[in-house]
C-alpha cells in the first residue's frame, strides 16, 4: 500500500499505527446443531429448539454433525488453509446460566483449520491478511435481563449451534481494512454456502484485538480485546476509540494493561471487562465423550471437488474475458448473488452497458429501497431486453431511464413500456432532418449567432429538435444532421 | 424347586419358559422381601406397583423369544430410567426425574425385563463403600454393619441377599468387581466402548462402564449379551462383532495362558488374600491352563494415575449440576451466590473433594505436571498390558486387597479408601475387561474375590475361564437373612 494512504493517528507529533487481529465467529450454515439434532432456524419461540443434550441433562452425550466438519472444511478450502486430518473436540470449562453444559466444546489445541490467507482489494491495490486457524465451538443460549425484573431468563434457541472462530493474524492495519477484511470474509462464506454472514440475525460476529505502537517500531504493543461486536460500524467505532485510549496512555507515560473490553455503543467508547489478572481458567481438556476427529484425504478431495468459483476467481475471469475494469469486478463479485445476477444479464446482453446498468441504476435503486439483490425488482431477464433496446437503438439511454423507472414496479417488460408508450426512437433520417428544418426555420436569429461563432449555442439546437421529437430522437442522428446543416 | 428369590436368572427363565413360575409370581417374591429388607437400606426408589402391573401384562401374553422374558431387575440408581426418579445417590438429583431411558436399560425391558426399582450407590458412584450416598449407607447382608462395596453398593447388596435375580451397575474403577467382591457374587466390568454410556450419569467419561452383576458366571453371560450393544449415541462406542455370550459359555480352558502379575503381590496385604490367589492359580492349573509370570511394571502408578484423571473428568462432568435447569436449587441474591449455594448443599463430601482435585490438576500451571502426566503414564499401564497379552490370554488376580470393612471404619481416610480400588483400577485406565468371582472367604467368613483380565473385546474368554474356575472353587455364600423382618 502507498505511503499516504496508511491509517495513522497522531499525537504530540508522533505518528501512531493500529494493529488489529480479528476473531470471527461464524454460525455454520446446517439445519442442525454441532452435536445434536435440534433445529437452528433463527426466530423461533424461546426454548423450542433445545434437546436434552442441547441442556445437559444427566447422561446425555454429544455426536458430532457431519455437516458441519464439511461446512468447516470447506471454509478451510475457500481460505486457502490447510486442513488438519486430525483434529480434537476440548471443554472450555466455565460457569454461566446460558451454558448448560458448564463447559463449551470448542477446539483448543487441534483446531480443525490451520494458516490460510484472505486476500483484500483495498484502492491501492491488493493485501493479503493471514488466517491462524479456524475452529469448530458450540454457541452457548441466551440470557434475558430484561423482562423479568426478579430474574434472569435464559433462552436455550442458540445453545450448542456451530460456530466456526476464524482467528486473523494481527495484519489489519486500518477501520477500512476491517471493513473489508469482513466483507471479503462473509463474501467467500457466502459463496460457499458455509455461512450466512447476517450480522443481524448474529450468524457472524467479532471479538475485536487492537494495539497500537509508534510507526516504524517493530515490536507490537500490548494488545486489548473488545468482546463480541456484532456490525462492522461498531467495530470500526470500537477500534478508533480504543486505539486513541491506547494512545493516550501512552502519551501520558502510563501503561496499558492487557485486558478484555467490552464496547459501549451508546456511549462510543470501550471499558474494561476483566483484567489478565481476572482471566478465566478455563481449564481446557479433551473431551473424552468424544475421539478425536480424523478428516480422510478423500473426504477433503471431494469437497475440494464441490468448490464454487470464489470471488478472487470469478474476479480474474471477469476482467479477463469482458474486459471489466479491477473496479468493477470487484463490486460485481463482492456478493455472489450480485455475480448470477450479472451473469445472468449478460447472456443475451452487452457487458459494457450490463455493467454500468447493474452498478448504477440498479444499485441506486436497491439502496434507496433497502433490498438484497435476490429481492431485485427488475429481473436480470427484464434488464437484459432493457439493455438491447439501447443497444441497437430502439431507445436512448435517457428513454431507458424512464422505462426503467416504470420497470421497477412490478418488474414490467421493457419491451411492452416501450409499446404501450410510444417510446421507440426517431431514428428515420427523412423524420429527423424534418424536424430538424422546423427547429432552425423558428429560431433563424440564434442560428445566426451561431454562425457568426457562438458554438455554445449548439446545445440550444440538440434540446430544441429533441423537444420537437417529443424526446424520442435518436441523440446521434439529431447531432449528425443538425452539424451537417448548421456547419453546411 | 427352591425358593423363588435364591434362583439364579437361569433357573428363573426356565421356569418361566416351562410355565412353572410366571412373572408376577417372580415379581411379588422380590417385592415381598424387599419389603421385609429395609434394613439394608438398597432401594432410593422402588417402582413395585408398576412392576406388578407389567408382570401381570408379560403373562397375559408371555413372549419366550425374550432374553429376560418377564424378569424383574432392580439397577443401579445411576442409570436414567423414563419416568422413574434418577439421584445419582445425590441431593442435587433427589427430585430428578427423567423424560428418556438409558441404552442399557432399554437394552433390558427390549428383551423383557421388568424394572423393580432403583439401587443405592455411593453418590454420583464416587465411593467404594457406598457411604457417600445422599440416601445413607447400605448394609452388606454377608454381616451387619459391614459396607457392600461400592459405588454399586445397592446392586451388589442386593443381588447377594436375594432382592433382585441380577444387577446392572457402573465401574468406573472399580465400582461393579470390588462391591462384588465383598458380598460374594460376580461383577463384569466390560471393554471401554462395549455397553453404551448414554443415559447414564456421568462421572469419569473414559473409564465408566455399565456392567452385569449376578449370583454366578452363567447369569452374568447371560446379562452381558443383552445390555452390551453398538450405539450411535455415544460416540466412544464401539461397532464390532458380539459374542453369543451364554451360548459360547464353555469350561473348556486348557492350554489358556494366564498371566499372574508380580507387582500385584502388594505389601501388607493380608496372607488369606495371598492364599486365595494361589488357590486361584492351582484351580486354573487344574483346568489346563498353562500359568506365566508377568509383569505390569507401571502397575504403581494406576491409583495416582487414576485419581487424577477420574476427579479432571469428573470436575467438568459435574457443572452441569449448577442448580439452573433442573435438579435441587438454592436460591440466591445472585448467580453465583445461586452457584455457591446450590454447589455447596447439594453434593456431599466427597464429590466436593473430587470437584477440587480435578480443577485443580486442570488448572492452568498445574495441567502438564497432572492432567498431561497422568494421560501419558496412562498409555504406559495399556501398553504393559499390550505387552502382557502378547504372551498370555488373560491375567488373574485378586480383586481387592481386602474384605468388606466395618460401616464408618475408613470414612474420615480417603487414601485409605481409594488403596481398595489398587487392582481395578489399572483395567478402567487401560479400558480392558475384567470380572470378578468370589473364591472364598477371610478369617471373618467375609467373601474375597478373584479378578480375571482379558484383551480388548474377549469377554468370553474371561468367562469361560470364570466359569471353569467357578466350578472349581465351588463357592458358598453363607447368608443368614440376619436383616430380615416381618
Amino acid at each position: 500500500m502507498s505511503k499516504n494512504s496508511e491509517y495513522l493517528i497522531e499525537r504530540e507529533n508522533k505518528q501512531y499505527e493500529v494493529i488489529i487481529g480479528l476473531e470471527v465467529h461464524a454460525q455454520v450454515t446446517s439445519e442442525s446443531k454441532l452435536f445434536s439434532q435440534s433445529s437452528t432456524k433463527f426466530g423461533a419461540e424461546p426454548n423450542t429448539q433445545v434437546s436434552l443434550v442441547d441442556a445437559a441433562f444427566p447422561g446425555m452425550l454429544p455426536v458430532i454433525n457431519e455437516f458441519c466438519i464439511e461446512q468447516a472444511i470447506k471454509t478451510g478450502i475457500g481460505l486457502k488453509a490447510k486442513i488438519n486430518k486430525k483434529s480434537v473436540f476440548d471443554r472450555k470449562n466455565y460457569f454461566y446460566a446460558d451454558l448448560p453444559q458448564g463447559y463449551q466444546i470448542s477446539q483448543y489445541k487441534y483446531p480443525i483449520v490451520g494458516e490460510g490467507k484472505v486476500i483484500l482489494d483495498m484502492p491501492n491495490g491488493q493485501k493479503e491478511i493471514g488466517i491462524e486457524r479456524l475452529h469448530l465451538e458450540q454457541d452457548a443460549g441466551k440470557s434475558i435481563h430484561d423482562i423479568d425484573p426478579n430474574n434472569t431468563l435464559v433462552d436455550l434457541n442458540r445453545s450448542g449451534v456451530a460456530l466456526m472462530e476464524i482467528v486473523s493474524k494481527p495484519d489489519l492495519r486500518s477501520p477500512d481494512e476491517v471493513n473489508v477484511y469482513i466483507k471479503k470474509l462473509r463474501s467467500i462464506m457466502r459463496y460457499l454456502g458455509t455461512c450466512d454472514g447476517n450480522m443481524q440475525e448474529g450468524s457472524l460476529r467479532a471479538d475485536v484485538n487492537v494495539s497500537v505502537r509508534l510507526k516504524g517500531e517493530t515490536e507490537f504493543g500490548t494488545r486489548c480485546e473488545i468482546k463480541n461486536v456484532n456490525s462492522i460500524k461498531f467495530m470500526q467505532m470500537a477500534i478508533i476509540s480504543e486505539a486513541n485510549r491506547q494512545i493516550d496512555l501512552l502519551v501520558e507515560g502510563k501503561e496499558i494493561d492487557q485486558e478484555t473490553r467490552l464496547f459501549d455503543t451508546k456511549r462510543n467508547e470501550t471499558r474494561s471487562m476483566r483484567s489478565k489478572e481476572d482471566a478465566h481458567d478455563y481449564r481446557y481438556f479433551p473431551d473424552p465423550d468424544l475421539l478425536p476427529l480424523e478428516i480422510s484425504q478423500e473426504l477433503i478431495e471431494k469437497i475440494k471437488s464441490d468448490i464454487p468459483e470464489l470471488p478472487d476467481e470469478k474476479k480474474k475471469r471477469f476482467i479477463d474475458k469482458f474486459n471489466l475494469s479491477p473496479y468493477e469486478a470487484t463490486i460485481l463479485v463482492s456478493d455472489i448473488e450480485t455475480s448470477n445476477f450479472f451473469e445472468e444479464v449478460i447472456k443475451n446482453s452487452d457487458v459494457k452497458l450490463a455493467t454500468n446498468w447493474i452498478t448504477g441504476e440498479l444499485f441506486a435503486v436497491l439502496n434507496e429501497k433497502n433490498l438484497e439483490i435476490s429481492q431485485s425488482p427488475v429481473s436480470a431477464k427484464n434488464l437484459s431486453k432493457l439493455i438491447n433496446l439501447i443497444k441497437d437503438g430502439t431507445i436512448s439511454g435517457k428513454i431507458a431511464k424512464t422505462v426503467f423507472e416504470q420497470m421497477i414496479d412490478g418488474d414490467q417488460d421493457p419491451l411492452i413500456i416501450v409499446k404501450e408508450k410510444g417510446l421507440k426512437q426517431e431514428s428515420d433520417p427523412k423524420v429527423i432532418e424534418e424536424l430538424i428544418n422546423k427547429v432552425i426555420e423558428n429560431n433563424s436569429d440564434k442560428v445566426a449567432e451561431y454562425k457568426s461563432g457562438k458554438d455554445k449555442l449548439f446545445g440550444f439546437f440538440v434540446g430544441q429538435a429533441m423537444k420537437e421529437s417529443k424526446g424520442k430522437g435518436n441523440p446521434q442522428l439529431i447531432n449528425k444532421i443538425l452539424k451537417e446543416k448548421l456547419n453546411g | 424347586m427352591s425358593d423363588i428369590t435364591s434362583q439364579s436368572l437361569f433357573e428363573l427363565i426356565s421356569n418361566i419358559k416351562e410355565k412353572k413360575l410366571s412373572s408376577e409370581e417372580i415379581t411379588k417374591a422380590f417385592i415381598n422381601r424387599a419389603e421385609k429388607s429395609k434394613k439394608l437400606n438398597v432401594y432410593v426408589t422402588d417402582n413395585f406397583e408398576k412392576a406388578i402391573d407389567q408382570s401381570k401384562k408379560f403373562d397375559s401374553n408371555p413372549n419366550l423369544d425374550f432374553k429376560l422374558p418377564g424378569i424383574p431387575i432392580a439397577v443401579k440408581d445411576l442409570f436414567c430410567t423414563n419416568g422413574v426418579r434418577t439421584t445419582a445417590g445425590s441431593k442435587i438429583l433427589n427430585n430428578f426425574v427423567p423424560t428418556y431411558e438409558s441404552t442399557v436399560t432399554q437394552n433390558l425391558w427390549s428383551q423383557g425385563a421388568i424394572l423393580l426399582g432403583k439401587l443405592n450407590c455411593d453418590e454420583f458412584a464416587m465411593g467404594s463403600s457406598n457411604e457417600t450416598s445422599f440416601f445413607g449407607n447400605v448394609q452388606n447382608p454377608v454381616g451387619e454393619n459391614l459396607v457392600p462395596g461400592g459405588s454399586s453398593g445397592g446392586s451388589s447388596a442386593a443381588v447377594a441377599a436375594n432382592l433382585t435375580p441380577v444387577t446392572i451397575g457402573t465401574d468406573t474403577g472399580g465400582s461393579i468387581r470390588q462391591p462384588a467382591s465383598f458380598t460374594g457374587t460376580v461383577g463384569l466390568k466390560p471393554t471401554y466402548g462395549s455397553c453404551s454410556r448414554y443415559g447414564i450419569v456421568a462421572f469419569a467419561s473414559s473409564l465408566d462402564q455399565a456392567g452385569p452383576m449376578t449370583k454366578n458366571v452363567r447369569d452374568c453371560s447371560m446379562l452381558l449379551e443383552v445390555i452390551s450393544s453398538f450405539d450411535q449415541k455415544d460416540s466412544t462406542s464401539i461397532d464390532f462383532k458380539r459374542n453369543n455370550y451364554s451360548k459360547e459359555l464353555s469350561k473348556d480352558i486348557k492350554g489358556k495362558k494366564i498371566g499372574i502379575p508380580k507387582e500385584y503381590r502388594v505389601d501388607n496385604m493380608p496372607v488369606e488374600i495371598e492364599q486365595l490367589w494361589q488357590n486361584g492359580i492351582s484351580y486354573a492349573k487344574d483346568c489346563g491352563a498353562e500359568i506365566i509370570d508377568i509383569s505390569l511394571p507401571h502397575t504403581n502408578y494406576a491409583l495416582p494415575t487414576y485419581y487424577i484423571v477420574a476427579p479432571a473428568e469428573a470436575s467438568s462432568n459435574l457443572a452441569r449440576y449448577d442448580g439452573v435447569k433442573y435438579g435441587f436449587r438454592s436460591p440466591g441474591q445472585n448467580l453465583i451466590e445461586m452457584y455457591e449455594k446450590t454447589r455447596s448443599e447439594g453434593f456431599g463430601d466427597e464429590v466436593k473433594r473430587r470437584i477440587m482435585i480435578g480443577t485443580y490438576v486442570l488448572s492452568s500451571g498445574y495441567y502438564d505436571a497432572y492432567y498431561l502426566k497422568a494421560q501419558k503414564v496412562r498409555q504406559l499401564i495399556k501398553k504393559d498390558f499390550d505387552n502382557a497379552f502378547s504372551k498370555v490370554d488373560a491375567i488373574l488376580t485378586p480383586s481387592t486387597p481386602s474384605s468388606a470393612f466395618k460401616i464408618g471404619e475408613k470414612a474420615n481416610d480417603p487414601v485409605s479408601m481409594y488403596l481398595n480400588d489398587i487392582f481395578t483400577v489399572p483395567i478402567n485406565l487401560a479400558g480392558l475387561p475384567g470380572i470378578s468371582i468370589p473364591a472364598g472367604k477371610d478369617k471373618n467368613n467375609y467373601p474375597l474375590g478373584l479378578q480375571v483380565i482379558g484383551k480388548p473385546f474377549d469377554e468370553q474368554n474371561i468367562l469361560n475361564i470364570s466359569y471353569a474356575l467357578e466350578d472349581k472353587i465351588n463357592f458358598k455364600n453363607d447368608i443368614s437373612d440376619w436383616w430380615l423382618s416381618e
